[in-house]
């Protein structure tokens, strides 16, 4: 086999294997933390992505109003569940974060929309955006059903992944879009040839697996998402409300995607519906990181992304086929190791 | 002496069936309250139900406020606490994160001497303060859990069977700290298979049997009563049958 051809094969693997580093972290968090596993990750790609184009291209994307009808939704909720007992305050401090928050975001998304803002600015309004509607999802899809068996909350999160496709449709058409870069010009190191996109995708994806790191191992709030993941009782008798853990663990979630569907969407074409290919190779790596192991998963994604990368090249009919056949050995492998499954207690 | 806790008439049930049935009691300020009985009377229901893990039928006051509405969380935060049966800690953290996460709702500066105050009560959580909770002994966890507790700054601490599956003197050592606890103006609100130490450091006592109270009095009443004494502290009274 030529080298060069190896290398770049590498190379390319490790850029998509990145992407699919973060979106598995992702998806270990929220499995941990609340026991859903998300599918609707993907959505959040596609949304940060095309969300991220359209405001790139001087269009105004659908999303920023999507985020306002949730949020109006969530404080529908929070009005709901608080009905006998409604203190001025919480209703305030949920109005604003709930209704005035995506309210202001969409106003200003309507504004600069037209003058084809900046590239840090369309990053950081997409960000904004997708982050708000993750959290509301969240209060709106998964929180009244915090309670229940991960088969509920599954099904929760199929429908919820269906309704934002659809959506998704709606919002940004079946045509597929492509972004600016962030970073523009390239160089090369030997044979290889590095751009600025996939260099800005290494070191986001490094930096926000130590941000992540830090955050866990340092701050009381990361801790608070560790140990509930460990012990929700536990947790609860410290006085850590588990909604507050899963609202944390959907804004990460959420920007998190964002971010990889920003980082992506100037190298590949993304269409409303290509984020639950990329959401469920993330998902493979998670799934070989059997839902709990964090590095397992950063170690597998990277694997799945290199397989990809080798696969496309030489058998690209069958390099999903190939991919998701990664699974197999491993649910063998895992199905043998812990023969006995034990049911859920809570 | 004002009242702390006060439950009226509470049934909690699973189901169909009653765990606990018409059951009241009431927690003073500065005292250790103990309910003895055994297993499977329904004790541990009754603390989970009080603490708002299981729904509760009847009224539960703390601090003269009504609990109804309130979930555990915020509880915790009026300053109720429960170290139940199964400890629930963080057991993939050391013991200086599971103490500070105890802290979740105080402030950061107060955190800090909440602990310094723990660490002197159990001395051998400090020795092992990097350590991962769930490599610690049974007896240093039922320490790091009643030390979590603590950090939340509770007035009320209910502790379940804190003596169970420990050798007798780690027993005596969380009996002694639960007596130190009622002179830092902590109250306590003892479950116990174990009534003999229970009621020797309780001020008032409750007898549960099938999910009832069947009696209730000053503990040193309850110790010297004969039925108990032969029931629950292994000893007979001569001419009497065990029960």
């Amino acid at each position: 086999m030529n080298t060069t051809i190896m290398l770049f094969l590498v190379q390319d693997g490790i850029t998509n294997g990145a992407i699919y580093a973060l979106l598995g972290l992702a998806l270990v968090l929220v499995f941990a933390v609340t026991r859903v596993i998300l599918i609707p990750q993907g959505e959040f790609v596609t949304y940060g992505a095309l969300t991220y184009a359209s405001l790139a291209a001087g269009q105004m994307p659908g999303t920023a109003k999507l985020a306002l009808a949730l949020g109006i939704g969530a404080f529908a909720f929070d009005l709901f569940v608080a009905r006998k007992a409604l203190h001025g305050r919480l209703v305030v401090r949920s109005f604003i974060a709930n209704v005035v928050l995506p309210a202001i975001v969409l106003a200003l998304t309507l504004s600069l929309a037209a003058q084809k803002p900046p590239v840090a600015v369309c990053i950081a309004l997409s960000l904004v955006i997708v982050a708000m509607i993750g959290l509301y999802l969240y209060r709106i899809a998964f929180q009244p059903l915090a309670h229940t068996s991960v088969l509920v909350l599954l099904i929760a999160s199929v429908g919820v992944h269906l309704a934002l496709q659809g959506l998704g449709l709606l919002f940004f058409g079946a045509e597929g879009q492509r972004g600016p870069a962030v970073l523009s010009g390239a160089f090369t190191a030997g044979a290889l040839r590095f751009t600025g996109q996939s260099i800005t995708v290494y070191a986001i994806t490094i930096a926000f697996i130590v941000a992540l790191w830090l955050f866990f191992g340092l701050t009381l709030y990361g801790k608070a998402l560790r140990a509930t993941a460990v012990n929700r009782l536990g947790a609860r008798l410290a006085g850590i409300r588990t909604t507050l853990s899963g609202q944390i663990a959907f804004l990460l979630a959420s920007v998190i995607g964002a971010l990889s569907g920003i980082l992506i969407v100037p190298i590949t074409t993304l269409y409303y519906d290509s984020g639950f290919l990329i959401g469920l190779k993330g998902f493979v790596a998670a799934i070989i990181g059997g839902l709990v192991s964090y590095p397992l998963t950063a170690v597998a994604a990277l694997v799945v992304g290199i397989v990809e990368a080798f696969s496309s090249f030489y058998a690209s009919n069958y390099k999903e086929v190939i991919v998701f056949m990664l699974l197999i050995p491993v649910l063998l492998l895992r199905s043998l190791a812990a023969p006995a499954v034990e049911e859920e207690k809570d | 002496m004002s009242t702390l806790l006060s439950v009226t008439d509470a049934h909690v049930a699973y189901g169909k069936v009653e765990a606990v049935r018409s059951v009241s009691l009431e927690v003073g300020a500065n005292e250790i309250v103990t309910i003895v009985g055994a297993n499977g009377a329904g004790k541990t229901t009754l603390l989970s139900a009080i603490m708002g893990i299981l729904p509760l039928k009847g009224r539960v006051a703390f601090a003269g406020q009504d609990l109804a509405r309130l979930d555990i969380e915020d509880r915790v935060a009026m300053g109720l606490g429960l170290v139940p049966e199964h400890r629930e800690l963080f057991v993939t953290m050391n013991v200086e994160d599971n103490l500070e996460l105890g802290a979740f709702r105080i402030e950061r500066s107060k955190a800090k001497a909440s602990m310094e105050r723990v660490y002197a009560l159990f001395p051998r959580l400090k020795e092992r303060r990097k350590q991962l909770a769930g490599t610690l002994s049974g007896g240093e966890q039922q320490m790091l859990a009643m030390g979590r507790a603590l950090m939340g700054e509770p007035k009320l601490l209910m502790l379940d069977e804190p003596s169970l599956g420990l050798a007798p003197i780690i027993v005596a050592d969380i009996f002694r700290i639960v007596t130190e606890l009622r002179a830092a103006g902590v109250s306590v609100l003892l479950v116990e298979q174990n009534a003999q130490a229970a009621l020797k450091i309780a001020d008032h006592a409750y007898v549960m049997e099938l999910g009832e109270f069947v009696l209730s009095g000053k503990a040193s009443d309850i110790a010297a009563n004969e039925r108990v004494a032969a029931s629950y502290l292994g000893f007979q009274h001569e001419g009497e049958s065990v029960i």
